[in-house]
């Protein structure tokens, strides 16, 4: 039961959150033309053991979209920050 | 008195206060402060069950939780049966009825005991080895008499209907285990002003010292040290003691969940009261106190009833005062057991002998033999007598090099035995803690904590009274100051007591015997043997995760608490490597059983999952509806009138909306109101179509894909101001498209000014569909003209209907000319009421979704998650008119412009006509080009929706197809049961396909 700091509310239970995957992937540009980066961002993820970028949305929260740094290996949660503000890491509202 | 072996005196019992209970029909009497088993005990009761396979006659072994024999049934009514519970758990009360399990019909004769003669064929994974033919035999005869021959307790015949509640706290101490060094860490902690929660499995806490009358704390007796450290603890007005209570799992980020068992022991329960509660603790800092729990010998015929561990002997008679037996032979490998033997004595039980496994014996040896009890050291037993009863061993000298020279017989109906203590390590190892190997010790303790953590006491190899007080007091303090709270002063404690033998001897003790033969049990609640264990090594096993699962060792309800160390060092000397490293099992959690209930707690029946309530229901409700269940929504599926079929009244209401008019609530209906500057960009980049030139006052239907471009949801999209959208979606994906679109405005287009929120429970929507439509509902508006031309098909506007303010919509799921009437939720059921009184005006119906279902299916309307699956594209479903292609950006562009989703062989929405009228085909039935395709043959699509049409008067489906759109007109087959049926491929609208009567 994971506990994860949202950037507007605190620390909040795991239950309170839906997972939404890796947030390390990027949608291309929208004028793109290779498919296989396309492809990649829609379809191909890592599954790293270790730190972890990745989205949460706050369902029973703040519905907030919430970008967690976290240990794929030992569930330790090193930080959050809106997914909207992802400029760099550590960024908080 | 209550029974032969009570003694006269002693025990925290309450002999004032005697209690009838039955234990399988036959009354006995206990004292209140009794378990089942030390009142089945002082009764004289040895046999307590049967063993899972053999049904070997079993006795009590342990007094605590760890119990491997003695699973009862107790029963208060049908739902109220509760099997698998541990005798030492259940407390006596007045009228308490239990029954033993895995006998019949009785325990003193059990027909399945046969089993034990036939042991040769229970042998490690034997379900793989035997009962292999004839094939069919398996599931119908073998499995199902295995099945019933083997196992547990019988789940009860009714439901339960006790409540069960669940706590949320947060907490800086959690103490689990209330033993001597949880005390001392609660008070501890409690001092420096933390919130405290301690809690314990037992019905009182005091741990270890409930059962050693003889220790002291500070000079004085333990038992009033413990009555004052709780009466300090009590006064503290953030601390929270729970009693019945056991920490059953350690999870991430230091969440632990606690059982707390609030009227199992009570003779007439409170009905207010839940029966169970599940207490989920997220602490700031965790001390585990869980104590170290006795480890049996492995030796010929152990599990006769009568051989017990010597710590349970000591336990009840110090703390229930019950001699288990008149004369004892004591069997140990650790000087644990000798306390037990002057304990017995002093009650009155003849200690026959003392063999001590170890060459030279320990220090209590001597003590003993100065006490004038009989010791031989470097002996042990080679069989134990008796089959229902011990009646005597045969000891057996062990010899330096292993091997055994035969001993005596010595008379006997009780033995102890003790190989020295584990270390109950369960909860820091969920904790995903490191244990480490002490090798001196030789056994396993808490390492490395992975959570916020501290082991204290015996759990952390502590073995003296006096040193767990102070590790406990000193995790307390520790805790406390980690979880912020301010410093206590460092206390020392001066206690006298016995300490346990940590570590001790693993594995199969030396014998006589013939290691091929003879069954040693090690796992006695799952009949697993060290042979057993021999063997699944033998043929192969090598890691103890499989030689665990082949012979089942550890995995039963008892978890192998007193098993599993056991298993390794046998499993260990067999492939001739060390303890450590054959490793340890998972820990699995829950620590002990924990009942359904206490996990569903209220989520049960209604209160299973919310259910959602359109403001119309009680209207439809009265008109007679049948309500089906649309994922929480209850919605209206037709609505008969008295007397009249569902099937009737569903024909009657879709040929009313084609003839005349119907009334259908539709306000379940996802709804999304899109605001903002860039409201406009931001739904022409969510939605397939192109959105940003929508005019105000139009609507459009759109399609949602994802980036992979396979259809999500559709909807209409309705612009009410250059910079204000009402977006409606599926009834089922309301939630999901928001969440996506809050997930591209939040991650994608932050750049974008736009606010998405729910409205779906804000508007109620009243469709009103039929040629008679607008007859019905133009005398109600105020401040908009409906002639066609002034509001065409797909516009939307502000005005008032029936008086209430309201959003009207010219959109249509059926094909008739049809309004939906948004007003806000509060006005739904009146504005249903005026509607409904004007629909029986003008010859027209209510109707339901079942009605709409067929309605739009006779139209070709697609229904997502039915006629889509998650992988067709606008396209394959006829939607690909709606894809704005020249738009700079949309989700699922890119998806759609892969090569293979535009290429041949997709499978395509399409319409099959079958010949016969009569035959309405099964949705999800496969479609071939076969008429009898053999097993393996490639079903060109199946069928998604499929119903009798009363407007067509024949049934009509529609069906992805590959290819589909290419074999309109074309035959192909759909393989059932009862033979195939032929059907050919049409155009998959069925009903105005002009759309005439769409514009009228």
């Amino acid at each position: 039961m994971i506990l994860i700091s949202c950037p507007w509310c605190g620390d909040r239970d795991q239950t309170e959150f839906a997972y939404g995957g890796d947030a390390t992937v990027q949608r291309p540009a929208p004028d793109d033309a290779d498919p296989t980066r396309w492809f990649d961002y829609v379809h191909t993820r890592d599954n790293p053991r270790g730190s972890h970028r990745e989205l949460w949305f706050h369902a029973f929260g703040c519905r907030q979209w919430v970008e967690v740094t976290r240990d794929t290996a030992t569930h330790a949660v090193a930080g959050a920050v809106l997914a909207g503000l992802r400029v760099g890491e550590g960024e908080t509202p | 008195m209550t029974g032969p072996f009570r003694t006269p005196t002693g025990g925290r019992i309450d002999r004032t206060r005697p209690i009838a209970f039955t234990f399988d029909g036959r009354r006995y009497t206990g004292f209140q402060g009794d378990t089942l088993a030390s009142a089945l005990l002082a009764a004289g009761v040895k046999v307590v069950g049967r063993s899972f396979k053999y049904h070997r006659p079993r006795g009590l072994v342990s007094a605590g939780s760890d119990e491997p024999n003695a699973l009862v049934t107790v029963i208060r009514d049908a739902g109220r049966t509760t099997p698998n519970l541990v005798a030492n758990e259940v407390e006596l009360r007045e009228g308490l009825v239990a029954e033993s399990q895995n006998r019949w019909p009785s325990l003193a004769f059990d027909v399945s005991a046969v089993n034990d003669l036939l042991s040769p064929i229970f042998v490690s994974g034997f379900y793989y080895k035997t009962f292999m033919w004839p094939k069919s035999f398996w599931s119908k005869v073998f499995e199902p008499v295995i099945r019933a021959a083997a196992g547990f307790g019988r789940a009860p015949t009714a439901a339960d209907p006790d409540g069960y509640a669940q706590r949320f706290v947060h907490c800086d101490v959690l103490v689990a285990g209330g033993g001597p060094a949880g005390l001392a860490a609660a008070l501890a902690a409690a001092e420096s002003g933390a919130r405290v929660i301690l809690c314990d499995e037992g019905p009182e806490f005091g741990g270890s010292l409930l059962a050693e009358p003889a220790a002291t704390i500070d000079s004085a007796p333990a038992a009033q040290w413990i009555a004052a450290t709780l009466a300090t603890l009590a006064a503290h007005p953030r601390v929270t003691l729970l009693t019945r209570t056991c920490a059953f799992g350690y999870y991430q980020d230091n969440f632990v969940a606690l059982l707390e068992r609030v009227t199992d022991h009570r003779a007439a329960p409170d009905p207010a009261l839940p029966r169970e509660c599940l207490w989920q603790v997220r602490a700031a800092q965790v001390v585990i106190a869980a104590g170290a729990l006795e480890r049996p010998l492995v030796f010929p015929d152990n599990d006769r009833p009568g051989v017990m561990l010597a710590g349970a002997a000591r336990a009840w008679v110090n703390r229930w005062g019950v001699a288990a037996g008149a004369r004892a032979v004591v069997y140990t490998a650790s000087d644990s057991a000798y306390a037990a033997a002057h304990d017995l004595r002093s009650a009155g039980v003849e200690i026959v002998r003392i063999l001590d496994l170890r060459p030279d014996g320990g220090p209590a040896t001597a003590v003993a033999r100065a006490a004038g009890l009989t010791v031989e050291t470097g002996a042990g037993i080679d069989r134990v007598l008796g089959s229902t009863a011990v009646t005597g061993v045969v000891t057996a000298r062990h010899r330096a090099d292993g091997t055994t020279a035969a001993g005596e017989t010595l008379a006997c109906d009780l033995v102890l035995t003790s190989a020295g203590w584990t270390p109950s390590v369960h909860l820091f190892s969920q904790s995903r803690g490191r244990l480490r190997w002490d090798a001196a010790r030789a056994t396993f303790l808490p390492g490395t904590p992975h959570e916020a953590a501290r082991s204290a006491g015996a759990c952390n190899g502590t073995a003296s009274l006096a040193d767990c007080l102070d590790e406990g007091f000193a995790a307390g303090a520790a805790a406390a100051r980690d979880a912020g709270h301010g410093a206590v002063a460092a206390r020392r404690f001066a206690a006298t007591g016995t300490a346990i033998d940590i570590g001790g001897f693993a594995g199969e003790a030396p014998h006589g015997g013939n290691r091929d033969r003879t069954r040693a049990f090690v796992d006695l609640q799952h009949d697993v043997t060290a042979k057993d264990i021999r063997l699944a090594v033998r043929e192969g096993f090598r890691s103890i995760e499989h030689v665990k699962r082949y012979t089942t060792t550890g995995m039963a309800t008892d978890q192998g608490k007193t098993s599993n160390i056991n298993a390794l060092a046998v499993a260990a000397a067999a492939t001739g490597t060390s303890l450590p490293a054959v490793g340890l099992t998972t820990f699995r959690r829950p620590y002990t059983p924990v009942s359904f209930g206490a996990f569903a707690g209220a989520s049960r029946g209604d209160l299973f999952d919310p259910v959602r309530r359109t403001p119309a229901h009680a209207r439809a409700t009265v008109a007679g509806a049948v309500f089906e269940d649309v994922g929480q929504w209850k919605r209206a599926l037709c609505l008969p009138a008295p007397g009249e079929s569902e099937g009737a009244a569903v024909a009657r209401e879709v040929r009313s909306v084609r003839a005349t008019v119907g009334l259908f609530d539709a306000s379940t209906l996802g709804k999304i109101e899109v605001v903002g500057p860039d409201a406009a960009t931001f739904l022409d980049r969510f939605y397939v179509n192109a959105l940003a030139k929508l005019p105000v006052g139009r609507c459009r239907y759109v399609v949602a894909t994802r980036d992979d471009g396979f259809v999500y949801d559709d909807g209409i999209v309705a612009r009410l101001a250059p910079d204000r959208f009402h977006v409606t979606t599926t009834t089922g994906g309301a939630a999901r498209v928001h969440a996506l679109m809050e997930d591209f405005l939040q991650t994608e287009w932050p750049d974008l000014d736009v606010w998405a929120t729910s409205i779906t429970e804000r508007w109620a929507v009243m469709a009103i569909q039929g040629p008679q439509a607008r007859a019905v509902l133009a005398p109600l508006v105020e401040g908009l003209d409906l002639a066609p031309e002034a509001f065409p098909h797909m516009s939307v506007a502000t005005c008032t209907v029936a008086g209430i303010p309201a959003r009207l919509f010219r959109v249509s799921f059926t094909g008739e000319l049809g309004f939906e009437v948004n007003v806000p939720a509060d006005h739904g059921a009146a504005l249903w009421d005026r509607l409904a009184a004007r629909v029986a005006g003008h010859g027209g119906t209510l109707y339901g979704t079942e009605a709409m279902h067929v309605l739009r299916a006779e139209k070709g309307y697609v229904v997502v998650g039915q006629d889509t699956d998650g992988t067709l594209t606008p396209d394959d479903v006829g939607l690909g008119w709606a894809v704005g292609r020249a738009k700079a950006d949309f989700v699922g562009k890119a998806g759609l412009a892969r090569p293979d989703l535009a290429g041949p062989g997709r499978r395509q929405l399409v319409g099959l006509r079958v010949e016969d009228p009569e035959v309405v085909l099964v949705e999800g039935a496969q479609i071939t080009a076969d008429p009898a395709p053999p097993p393996g043959t490639h079903a060109l699509g199946h069928v998604t929706s499929a119903y009798a049409s009363p407007n067509l008067g024949r049934g009509i489906a529609l069906a992805v197809v590959e290819d589909g759109r290419s074999r309109i007109g074309t035959i192909v087959h759909v393989p059932m049961p009862g033979g195939s049926i032929a059907a050919t491929v049409v155009a998959p609208v069925f009903w105005d396909e002009e759309g005439r009567r769409l514009h009228a």
